[in-house]
């Protein structure tokens, strides 16, 4: 009984850092849904945003206000990036528009620094990073929040595609570019709308990232764990992103704590996500929920 | 094959009385003016004078390669000509974007189908509906108040359409998953539930059987005679065209050749030339020939079929 306690805390808390891990890479396959892009800066916009929101409530303003503002500021930065850099790009190769995305991601790196300077900024939404008492299991009741906060999204999101019109435009756009067109879907507004979505994303993910991490430059650096939950996932798909968060993060804390426990290896955590991923890519090259492209030579 | 030719009455597509170019009066809805559109070095279209006029179903055939989808990428701004231009209802808008195009009324199909594989076919129909929804996307989320009028409004002007193409059964099914006939018939509905002015038909017939055709044939009738909507189409069976067109233009080598009615064209010796590909001056015997109906379906790589 015991023993099966302890598995279930190493594998629940596992899970609830999985939740977290979805939550960057939703932000990757909300782009990639609409423009086909891999957004390198993606991870910089995590930050962008977590610093900005940190900065206004350093300003005095409460904290729903700065989160609001924060909020608004990522849709102005989505008009500013779909205007300024993806415009020009319109009908380029998927390799140009990445490419593009990685001279964004310095570029906002670097205005971060301009604007809020490069001092690491902690972040106590006031939600302890503590067990609760009382529980058979140790559960995190910041990792909880934070798990409940990813569902929210991943709801609200589902809604969203599903129920509105700008969704369905959203859909059909990454469902093809060309017919989207043809029934009068503005692929400007549609790309818009998906970086504004994105940017958001980045907002949350920066900010239970940036409570347990604190707000510093190291923080563009989540998305790597979330590049293993695409590859896993699948790169289009919001119930791979989540469902590969949980798997990932899930298995890489058993793996860790088991696989130090009886064969004395340590820090497996830090790369059985990827180890993972890779092994999906021989039997699922389009990841676990990902669109199966099927080229006819 | 030269001097005046006698409208002969055609078959129409379900032993219906004939139909000979009844509204070859119609204004111009849309004109196009001295197009030309080169890839590279390739000419795709050179100096093409065009015009669709309202209320008629407007034939575009040619060999293949011979530019019709270009031409109809043209008109739905899918390219910009390098030189000419395009008025819509009198309007200059030749560098019109495609969604600019598509809200202006101009719906249209794809030769290899453009449907949005991973929704049902009532959420495919309802893209259609995009520009006449014009609601708040919160309250749309919430599914409250207004929006869920207009919601309501445009899903029963949609179910018209399903109606209209006996697609009742198949209405929650996600359209990836469908037979290619059945495709078809849910991109034509969605060109029609955006209400066109003009609708483009890329091959609307193209792989489909006898019975499909004649399907087809008739909602594409129907559209234009109760709806009131004016079409082009390009289309390999010459039988169907000869049937249900009022007017034929033919391309060949990215120029006109001809544009008429079907009686005209199908006795046109330019356009015999184009489909059989004589070089001399004589025109091959009508004993080895007959007219472009019986051979246009090879030389244009569909299968033969009289209708």
């Amino acid at each position: 009984m015991e023993e099966f306690l302890f598995f279930m805390e190493v594998l629940v808390s596992g899970l609830l850092q999985g939740f977290m891990y979805s939550v960057v890479a939703l932000g990757f396959v909300l782009i990639i849904k609409s423009s086909g892009v891999f957004n390198f800066a993606q991870g910089s916009m995590c930050l962008f945003a977590a610093l900005g929101m940190v900065s206004f409530w350093e300003a005095g303003i409460p904290f729903w206000l700065a989160v609001l503002l924060a909020l608004l500021m990522m849709v102005v930065l989505a008009v500013a990036i779909e205007r300024v850099v993806l415009r020009p790009l319109v009908a380029r190769p998927p390799l140009i528009l990445f490419m593009a995305t990685i001279g964004l991601s310095f570029f906002l790196e670097g205005l971060a620094q301009g604007i809020w300077g490069t001092q690491p900024h902690g972040l106590d939404i006031g939600i302890p990073d503590r067990p609760f008492k009382g529980f058979p299991i140790d559960v995190s009741q910041f990792e909880l929040f934070a798990a409940g906060v990813a569902i929210l999204l991943v709801v609200g999101l589902v809604i969203f595609f599903h129920r509105t019109r700008i969704g369905r435009a959203l859909r059909a756009v990454s469902d093809d570019h060309t017919a989207a067109l043809s029934v009068g879907i503005s692929l400007r507004m549609i790309w818009g709308v998906t970086w504004a979505l994105a940017g958001m994303v980045a907002l949350v993910a920066g900010i239970l990232w940036g409570t347990r991490l604190g707000v510093q430059y190291s923080l563009t650096l989540i998305v790597l764990k979330a590049l293993a939950v695409l590859i896993l996932g699948g790169f289009n798909s919001i119930t791979g992103a989540v469902v590969g968060g949980l798997i990932i993060g899930g298995s890489e804390k058993v793996a860790e704590v088991y696989l130090s426990l009886y064969f004395g290896l340590g820090g497996i955590e830090s790369f059985f996500g990827y180890l993972l991923a890779m092994l999906v890519l021989f039997v699922r090259p389009y990841g676990l929920f990902g669109d199966e492209i099927i080229e006819r030579v | 094959m030269s001097g005046p030719v006698t409208p002969e009455p055609l078959p129409g597509p379900a032993g219906e009385p004939p139909r000979i170019a009844l509204k070859a009066g119609g204004r111009p809805i849309l004109q196009v003016e001295d197009i030309s559109l080169s890839f590279g070095g390739l000419k795709a279209l050179d100096r093409v004078n065009l015009e669709i006029r309202e209320g008629e179903i407007l034939a575009i055939i040619g060999p293949n390669g011979a530019g019709k989808t270009s031409l109809l990428n043209v008109i739905s701004g899918v390219y910009h000509p390098q030189q000419g231009r395009i008025l819509f209802e009198g309007q200059d808008r030749t560098r019109f974007r495609p969604h600019a195009v598509a809200n202006q009324g101009v719906a249209r199909t794809f030769q290899n189908l453009g449907l949005f594989r991973a929704m049902t076919v009532l959420e495919n129909l309802m893209t259609g509906r995009k520009k006449f929804i014009r609601t708040n996307f919160f309250l749309q989320a919430m599914f409250w108040g207004p929006a869920q009028k207009a919601e309501i409004e445009q899903r029963e002007r949609v179910e018209q359409i399903i109606d209209f193409l006996g697609i009742e059964h198949i209405r929650k099914v996600p359209v990836g998953t469908l037979p290619y006939g059945m495709q078809k018939r849910v991109e034509l509905g969605r060109a029609l539930a955006a209400e066109p002015k003009l609708l483009l038909l890329d091959e609307p017939m193209a792989g489909m059987n006898l019975e499909e055709k004649e399907d087809i044939s008739r909602f594409i009738l129907d559209a234009n005679e109760e709806l009131g909507i004016t079409i082009a189409l390009i289309e390999h069976d010459m039988g169907v065209v000869m049937d249900i067109c009022d007017r034929i233009v033919v391309l060949d080598y990215g120029s006109k050749i001809a544009d008429g009615p079907p009686a005209e064209i199908r006795n046109h010796p330019d356009v015999i030339r184009a489909y059989l590909g004589t070089t001399d001056d004589q025109p091959p015997p009508a004993s080895a020939t007959g007219d472009i109906t019986d051979r246009a379906g090879r030389a244009g790589g569909g299968p033969i079929e009289e209708t």
